[in-house]
């Protein structure tokens, strides 16, 4: 309902200074509002506008070939992005696998298992979990994870997985500590309460009265989870994985710590790499030629662009959810 | 009864369920671990010490003085900044322009932007500022922090402008308020708890955001309050120290890991709060 039917429709006539001053401030108040809406938009679609024009020098320079050229060579001034994408991907990949599964049991178990006194304190840790910053899982990984990670856990990689034909390459090298599993792997535990808090909420929009259903007919509740809960909250279940996903790949501080900052691609994953957000962290300050910040800042667009597909994606299935809900 | 059948419905349900048990003691043994690990390290190195010295050079003693004023300075100036647009434009979202097209493109690219990579933010305003003036400095990475405060607060406004029950509104039009007035006195009045929660989720998120300050704020050894000069702030000053080699240097890393942690912890408690009582006196 506009303002304007609002005052036709009254019928006690009103100064006329009341009226033209409800009218001007109401037009004011309109427009500074929607003045703020816009600035936030600009500022917002400005993000990518500076990253491009940041960007430039470095793609006039290399072209397209940036994208898969693998030499990082500040000295004779040569770059391409191919091998701090691949840290990105392969640490985001590692990370998905490990915390796909552990955030489904977590979210199966709040919704589902655990009794209802524990519900509302479980959940509560989640969403703390999920607001401890970065830099702290960072800190963990390097002074707590990655020396157990180096005695106890690679040399057993290497002794076992290592020694398979075929996928040994894959765990072969120095015992290190830090490289590329760990950092997928500490990118693991961050995102846990982000995709366990997504999942837990889809989880709940499933209406009692189906599970009740599938109780009443003597499903077990694996039986429940795994032919109601899931095919209901499918697309939900995706969005959230991609919400974390998005997370993981332009997750700096956690990253940065354990990698290693080593601009190559090795077969193995226990091998330092290094992935975008870490190569900006480690070396943006101390980048002294135009090329080289110009290069960065390409990384940087690469990198806005990748999680902005992902984040977009996750929204718009986890809209889809909503809608469904709130019919 | 098929009793092999219903053995191994059993079997398997037991399966599962024991795995998300497992899953669980993994996940949150995980989680435990890593605030145990920062308790027990952060207590250790905990001292009055802390809020009267400066950063110290490698070898001598200091404290995290600096680091905790730069970073109270740029965390309120950065939601200084941010809160007033984020909440006129979450007031349009949800008051004036709700189904415009400007709304719906803001709403989303701030959903977006929500999970966004901060480093990315520090670009940005590297590009934007810091470049103009030449160099690094705290107004740069206050607004750094700004720019992560906006869809935060943007979208919660919005959300509990939403919530106001449309009787309140109609009320006020019926008395003949014009539609400032309601939205001033009326609507954004009771969505004033709400809002409060997502500034204080907002300052919450940006107090432990290392990334976006790397390349604006930078740090600085010494006392400074200059806004127009680098300023030492907790999390860059938590990360050179925590991968240097001296081993002051990282215990005085846990102890201001330890003070980020227990504020942006106290920080969404007290938010929790606040929600509650306002459900309660609903």
């Amino acid at each position: 309902m506009t303002t304007e039917t609002m005052e036709n429709s009254l019928n006690v006539p009103l100064p006329a200074s009341v009226r033209s001053r409800g009218q001007i401030l109401d037009m004011l108040v309109r427009n500074v509002t929607r003045g703020a809406a816009w600035l936030v938009l600009l500022l917002l679609a400005g993000i990518g506008l500076s990253l491009v024009l940041g960007g430039w020098q470095a793609l006039k320079t290399f072209g397209p070939a940036f994208l898969w050229t693998d030499a990082w060579n500040p000295v004779k001034e040569n770059f391409g992005a191919l091998v701090p994408i691949f840290g990105t991907l392969v640490t985001s990949a590692i990370a998905m696998v490990i915390g796909i599964p552990l955030s489904f049991g977590v979210a199966i178990f709040i919704t589902e298992l655990c009794p209802a006194w524990l519900k509302r304190p479980l959940s509560i840790a989640i969403e703390l979990l999920a607001a401890v910053p970065s830099i702290i899982y960072g800190m963990w990984g390097l002074f707590v994870f990655a020396p157990f990670f180096r005695a106890n856990v690679e040399p057993l990689l290497i002794g076992t997985l290592g020694q398979i034909p075929g996928i040994g390459g894959l765990f072969a090298g120095p015992p290190l500590g830090i490289g590329i599993l760990t950092a997928g792997i500490i990118l693991a535990i961050m995102v846990l309460p982000f995709i366990t808090a997504v999942i837990r909420d889809v989880f709940e929009t499933v209406p009692p009265m189906l599970k009740e259903s599938g109780y009443g007919l003597g499903m077990t509740t694996w039986e429940v989870v795994r032919s109601i809960v899931i095919p209901h909250t499918r697309v939900g279940i995706v969005g959230g994985v991609m919400l974390g996903l998005g997370r993981a790949l332009g997750e700096t501080m956690a990253v940065t710590f354990v990698i290693g900052n080593a601009h190559r691609i090795s077969a193995s994953l226990l091998a330092p790499g290094t992935t975008i957000s870490s190569a900006l962290a480690n070396e943006f300050t101390e980048a002294v030629s135009d090329l080289y910040v110009s290069s960065l800042i390409l990384l940087g667009l690469i990198l806005f662009v990748i999680t902005f597909i992902v984040l977009s994606l996750a929204k718009l299935m986890l809209a889809r959810v909503e809608r469904r809900a709130g019919r | 009864m098929d009793v092999a059948l219903y053995r191994s419905r059993k079997a398997k349900d037991k399966f599962a369920k024991t795995a998300c048990f497992i899953t669980v003691t993994i996940g949150l043994g995980a989680l435990v671990l890593i605030l145990w690990t920062l308790l027990s390290n952060g207590f250790a190195s905990l001292g009055l010490y802390l809020f009267t010295e400066n950063t110290p050079p490698p070898g001598s003693i200091g404290g995290l003085a600096n680091a905790i004023v730069g970073s109270l300075i740029m965390t309120i100036l950065g939601t200084v900044i941010a809160t007033p647009i984020a909440i006129l434009a979450g007031t349009y979202l949800a008051e004036f322009g709700r189904h415009s097209v400007v709304s719906s493109v803001t709403r989303f690219i701030c959903d977006v932007l929500l999970s966004a990579p901060s480093i990315v933010i520090g670009l940005f305003v590297y590009q934007l500022v810091v470049v103009p003036m030449g160099h690094f400095s705290a107004l740069a990475g206050s607004l750094a922090l700004a720019i992560i405060v906006i869809p935060v607060v943007l979208r919660t406004t919005e959300n509990m402008l939403s919530l106001v029950p449309p009787g309140l509104r109609e009320a006020a039009f019926g008395l003949g308020a014009p539609h400032w007035k309601v939205v001033t006195s009326v609507s954004l009045r009771a969505a004033r708890q709400g809002m409060i929660t997502g500034v204080l989720l907002a300052i919450a998120r940006i107090s432990g955001e290392t990334a976006p300050l790397l390349f604006t704020a930078l740090n600085n050894q010494f006392w400074s309050t200059d806004l127009n000069a680098p300023m030492a702030n907790l999390p860059v000053v938590i990360f050179q120290f925590a991968v240097s080699p001296y081993d002051d240097w990282r215990s005085l890393a846990w102890a201001g890991a330890l003070l980020i942690t227990i504020s942006v912890l106290g920080l969404n408690i007290l938010a929790r709060v606040l929600v509650g009582d306002a459900a309660k006196q609903r």
